[in-house]
Parts: C-alpha cells; structure tokens; sequence
C-alpha cells in the first residue's frame, strides 16, 4: 500500500532544501540542481504510484496521522496527512510542474553565483506546498500557507541587493500576511463552531446545518480574506506583478502553478462550507469576476513580458473564483490544471526569451525572434493558443465549462466574463505578436547574442506544452459523448453537485462563437501589430486618458500608498519618537542617569577625614542606644 | 562593708566614670594629633574600666573585675598595633596630622 509512504513525498524536498543548504558553495550548478531536481521527481513518482491506488474504483480517503501534534484539554490536532482525490490530483500537478521547473532553472539559473541557495529555497517551497495539500486539519494546512508565503518572500528577493526587488518581496509577504489574519480568524471561528478543525469532522457536522448559517457564513467569508491575499484577488492583488522581480522559473512556479493556486484549493476542499452558504459563494464569485475584469484590462497596457503575465494570471485566477463562486468546484480544479500547464509554459517561455536576449523584458524591444528561438516560439504559441481558448487545448475546455456554468448562475456575470475572454486573446496575441514577428527592435549587441535555449530549458518547455495541448481532455463536454475524467474523479469530495447543465445547444452556440471571435482577434491583432507595425508607445510619449489610466494600473498602488502606506508609516514614526525614544529609552536611560546622580551625591560621604568617620560612629552608637532605651 | 571604696556612694562614681569617659570622647572628636587620640581612647577605657570595679564592688560579683582584666589585655594590644601603624605613618609622611591622612576621600 503506497500510502503508507505518503510522508516521503514532503520529506524528500525539506532533505533537499537541508542538504544543497548545507553544502552551499561546495556545489556547482549541475549538483545543486540536480539534486533539487532528483528530490522532486522521486516524490512525483510517489505521488504517481498513490494516484494509481487512489484512482481505483472504491478508494476511500486515508488518513496517515504522522504524530500527535498539539493536544491540550479537548483540542487536539494531530500532524496527519489525508490522501484522498482532490490531494492526490494537487499532488500531481505540484511535483510534476515542479520537477519540469527545477530542470528548467537549472539552465537558466547556470551564470548565477548564488545557485545553491536557489534551489535550497526552491525544495522548501516544494516541501510546504506539499504540506498544504497533503493536511488533514487545517492547522498542518496553515503551516504550508504561511511556509510557501515565506519562500516566496525568500525567493522573489532572491537578488536582495537590489532594494527594489527586496521592497516587492516584502509587498508580497506582508499582504499575504494580511489575507492569513482572515484564515486564522476563520479557522478559530470554525473551532468555535464546530470544535474540531479536521477536515471530516467540520464537514461532516456542517452537512447537517440548515443553508445560510451565519456562523458558516461568516467562516466562508474570513477564508476567502485569506484566499484573496494568497491568491491576489482584489483588494490584495498588487504583490503579484510586483512579484516578477524574483527569477522568471520563480514566477512560473510560485505565481502561475502553485502557490496562487493554494486559496482554490482551500475553497475546494471547504466546499461543503460554500455550498451551505449561497450569500458567502456570490460574494466569492463577485469578486471573482471583478478581478477577472479589472486586471485583464491593465494587461492590454503593459510592456514588460512578465507583467503582461502576471496581470493574466491575476485575471485567470480570478476566472477561478467565479467557477468557485457559482457552485462549480471540479471546474474550477480543471481550470487550476490547465492553467498550471501553460501559464508555467508561458512563463517559462518568457524566461527563455529574457535569457536569449541578454536581460531584456521589454516587448517593445523585441520582435522577430521567431527564426531565433525556434522551439520557445513554437511552444510559446502553443501556450497562448490555450490561454485564448483554441481547441483543442486544454484552456478552450476548461474556460467553455466555466462560462457554461456561469450562464446557468447568471447571464451578467456571463457577458462580463465573455468579454473579458475576449480581452485575454487580445493582451495575450499582443504580446506574442510583438515577441516574435515583425522587426528585430533591440540593439546590436543582443542581436548578436541570440541563441536557443539549452536542452534543460527547452524539455520543459515542450512536456509543458505537450500537456498544454492534451490536457483538456480530462474534461471533455457532455456533448461530445466522452467521459468527463475530472468530475467523476472528483465526485466523491463534492457535496451538492449542481445538476444544472447547459443545453447542448447552448454549448455549440458558445463554442462556434468562441471559437470565430478567437479567428477575428488573432487576424485583428495580427493585422494591428504586425502588418501596420504598430509598437506600443515609448515611456517618453504621452498617452491619451484612458490608456494612461491602464498603463499605470489604476493608480491602485498609488491609492494605497497614500491611504494606507503613507499613515502607517507617519504614526509608526511618531510612535517611535515619543513612545519607544521617549518614554521607554527615557525611563531605561532615567533609570540609570538618576542612579549616577545618587552615587554622585553619597559618594561624598566619604570625606577621607577621620574626624569624620569617627564622628559618625559617636552619633551612630548613642542613636542606638537611645533606641534600645525607647523600645 | 567588703571595702573602703563602699564608703564613697555609687552615683560618685559613676559620674566620675561618665565624665572621663565624655572627655575621652570629645578628645577623640576635637584633637588632631593621632598620638592623642590614642590616649583618649585609653581614656574612655579606662572610664569604663573604673565604672565595672565600681559595680562589681557594690554588688560582689567578681565578673566585673574579671572583665577588667579583658579590657586592660585587648586595650594593651590595640596600643601596640596602633602606635606600630602610627610610626608607619610617620615614615612616611613625617607628620601624625590625622587631616593629612585623607587619600581614601570619595
């Protein structure tokens, strides 16, 4: 029974993180790599063998309790892990895209001094992750929020040198740490609620509760404060596209496969909650939408390739939500696979135009790198094809279920996200467009620089985008006649599946649809960007209102700045002035200061004149004797 | 009557002994010659001295004089070792001012 081994699989990368760490600058870049690799695939083909057990017919969810963590009185929360469907699919798709990523970074990362360090930060990520989805309480699942939210911090201020890049990594983790308030506060609720934080008893007490509890909606609500943070919903999205500081194979892994993913994850697993809570799951989906919308629009205004991804990934994550928010779990779980796939490819492709042209990540200065890069162009087109939604990749399924089921919820929210559809073909051709056709418009000295990835950059890159291509058939619509693997697969964690489906004449409407609009888009941009040459603006040029509003981002950074940052900082300086300086170094320092002037004072006591002492002893020895006459 | 000093009443002496003994005192507070001082200081033990004869007397108890003879040994020591230090002193700073002597002032 391999779930007996299931402890290995987070034990393998935490021995990676150990030993590369240790060993340091012993290491060349080939050791420290390969060993991070070799640790992270091992616990993928773990994970393999326990997705063949679980994947059988009649499995049920086991418990492998590793020890009795904290038990105090009637709380008692044990260090075990649950291996059920929905793990062991997160667990797929971590160790795998993980171990393509760590392959990946060893040739990217190959000119950095500071390797070793990398990829020990690297395996820890991997390590907590791992913790994350294997928890059986949400408590072992908190001590992997807060582990991958630190790695992150770690790992986007790889180049701490740079105070930029340390700001933006500080951004990250301390507006993660904002969204964690709302999961602990949800989580202490729950105990409050329920008495136990073990994701079978919560839920298996909850099942019993009449809808619209507020207590249950209450708890869905501080949750989802902590997915939105860990998952850069609005308000707490603007540490990810500062996040693209970090190494490109950073933002693939942590920002567009895994950690983003944690706050899906956790509304997945809590489903029974949401589900009992029709007023915390529009919330949900509302918000869901919003985001989807808003950062689509500033993605059609950036410039730095990773930016423009990073803004897709804000929106696409949002896409997420709304899947969550309208009842649709295994949707959005599809969506969270596929866009594992390509938007890690994306990401990785970026990487590798970045590194082919010296460090440049502006797309306004590249162009016609199709004959350069062969293997990234070809995957990198792949990768935008799935995002677009072009069967038969595996976005076009997982979006088209998506929009099915939120026409079923509301035909609002329907357009709204159709457009945003839309906008996501038009940022995403944009930018490829830009990359890799028309003229070269970078300098001469990174013309001459152009060359191909290496090997462990490109094999990524094409098992990505293989995945990319086939990994919409795990879902394929009703009406195509074949099995849906995911919702089946899925079915026993759902609680209340939404029987509601689409008509089938709806679906064929929506995809022909889908699928022209996609035609007209590509043909549109390509005859925009490429035949009219059109280039984004220089940062010199003005841009009219509108555009200067999107290219700016809304001013949100700016807003909080002033709002929140600005008053922060002003009280916590007038805290340190008159609190901490003034009052208590005052008293510590008054402390000692007064006792100087004392001893000052006494020490002239001692005159040195005998007579003195002398005297002292006469009066000394007649007020003892008056006092032994008096008592 | 166990002796003729009995003839004399006993506050006599006790006044006697209180007077030398304040005179010591005020000797050892006033006098600057570290000789005399030495000397008051004698005197107040001997003031005592006289004051235990005295009550040892009118009481009959022999203790009294037998402590006498305690004080007159610890007294002829205490000259010693202090008239030793005091020539010491003089070695050193030709003079038995005690207001010379004030290096350890604070």
């Amino acid at each position: 029974m391999m779930v007996q081994f299931a402890w290995l699989i987070p034990l393998l990368p935490l021995l990676g993180f150990i030993i590369v760490g240790v060993l340091n600058k012993r290491l060349n870049v080939a050791m420290s790599g390969g060993i991070a690799t070799a640790a992270v695939f091992i616990s993928f083909i773990i994970s393999a063998l326990i997705f063949g057990e679980v994947a059988q017919e009649g499995s049920v969810p086991e418990r492998v309790v590793l020890f009795d963590w904290i038990s105090s009185g009637n709380l008692s929360i044990p260090f075990s892990f649950l291996i059920d469907r929905l793990s062991v699919i997160m667990l797929m798709v971590v160790t795998g895209v993980g171990t393509l990523i760590h392959l990946y970074s060893i040739g990217y990362m190959s000119h950095e001094q500071d390797h070793p360090r990398f990829f020990s930060y690297l395996n820890l990520f991997v390590f907590f992750m791992l913790l994350l989805v294997l928890g059986s309480n949400y408590i072992v699942m908190f001590v992997g929020w807060e582990g991958v939210g630190l790695c992150s911090y770690l790992l986007i201020g790889f180049w701490f040198k740079n105070i930029e890049y340390s700001n933006a990594a500080k951004k990250a983790f301390i507006m993660n740490r904002i969204g964690d308030l709302g999961l602990l506060l949800g989580v202490f609720l729950m105990y409050m609620t329920f008495g136990s934080v073990n994701f079978s008893e919560v839920f298996s007490a909850a099942s019993n509760l009449p809808q619209n509890n507020t207590a249950v909606t209450a708890i869905c609500l501080l949750l989802f404060v902590g997915a939105m943070g860990k998952s850069a919903q609005i308000p707490l999205y603007t540490w990810l596209p500062d996040a693209m500081a970090g190494p490109t194979p950073v933002s693939a892994l942590i920002h567009a496969a895994t950690m983003v993913t944690a706050g899906i994850y956790m509304v997945v697993r809590s489903n029974v909650l949401y589900a009992l809570s029709p007023d915390a799951s529009s919330i949900v989906a509302f918000v869901g939408i919003a985001t989807a919308f808003f950062a689509a629009t500033i993605g059609l205004k950036q410039n730095d390739i990773k930016k423009v991804l990073a803004y897709s990934t804000v929106s696409q994550l949002g896409y997420m939500f709304v899947a969550l928010g309208v009842g649709a779990y295994q949707t959005a779980l599809f969506h969270v696979i596929t866009h594992a796939f390509f938007k890690a490819l994306l990401f990785l492709g970026a990487g590798s135009v970045i590194h082919a042209m010296s460090g440049e990540q502006d797309i306004r200065r590249m162009g016609a790198l199709k004959k350069a890069l062969p293997i990234t162009h070809l995957t990198f087109l792949i990768g935008t094809l799935a995002i677009a939604g072009l069967p038969p990749f595996a976005g076009f399924f997982s979006k088209d279920e998506i929009l099915a089921k939120v026409w079923m919820y509301s035909p609002i929210m329907f357009v709204i996200l159709a457009i945003t559809s839309v906008l996501t073909a038009v940022y995403m051709f944009r930018l490829y467009w830009l990359t890799f056709y028309g003229e070269f418009r970078g300098s001469e000295h990174q013309k001459s620089h152009l060359h191909e990835s290496p090997a462990t950059m490109t094999i990524p890159l094409i098992v990505l985008a293989v995945l990319s291509a086939v990994g919409g058939f795990i879902g394929m619509p009703e009406l195509f006649h074949a099995p849906h693997f995911l919702n089946e697969f899925l079915a026993p964690i759902i609680f209340k599946s939404s029987h509601e489906e689409a008509s089938h004449t709806f679906e064929i409407m929506l995809m022909s649809v889908s699928v022209v609009l996609l035609a007209v888009i590509m043909y549109a941009t390509y005859s925009y960007y490429v035949t009219k040459k059109v280039k984004p603006e220089e940062d010199s040029e003005e841009l009219d209102s509108f555009a200067k509003l999107l290219a700016n981002k809304y001013y949100v950074d700016e807003v909080y700045t002033t709002l929140i940052t600005n008053p922060l900082d002003k009280l916590a300086a007038f805290v340190y002035k008159y609190i901490d300086q003034g009052l208590i170094d005052g008293t510590v320092n008054g402390t000692g200061t007064a006792l100087n002037n004392v001893s000052g004072q006494l020490r002239k006591i001692q005159t040195g004149h005998i007579g003195a002492y002398v005297f002292a002893m006469v009066i000394g020895i007649i007020t003892i004797l008056v006092l032994t006459m008096i008592i | 009557m166990n002796s003729i000093l009995q003839y004399i009443p006993l506050n006599y002496y006790v006044a006697l002994a209180a007077i030398l003994f304040a005179i010591g005192v005020m000797g050892v507070l006033f006098r600057r010659n570290a000789i005399i001082i030495f000397m008051c200081i004698e005197l107040m033990l001997n003031a005592v001295n006289m004051l235990l004869t005295a009550f040892s007397t009118f009481h009959g108890d022999e203790s009294g004089q037998v402590m006498v003879f305690f004080i007159m040994a610890v007294a002829a020591a205490e000259v010693a070792v202090g008239l030793a230090i005091l020539v010491m002193i003089y070695n050193n700073i030709r003079t038995v001012d005690i207001d010379e002597l004030n290096k350890l002032k604070g």
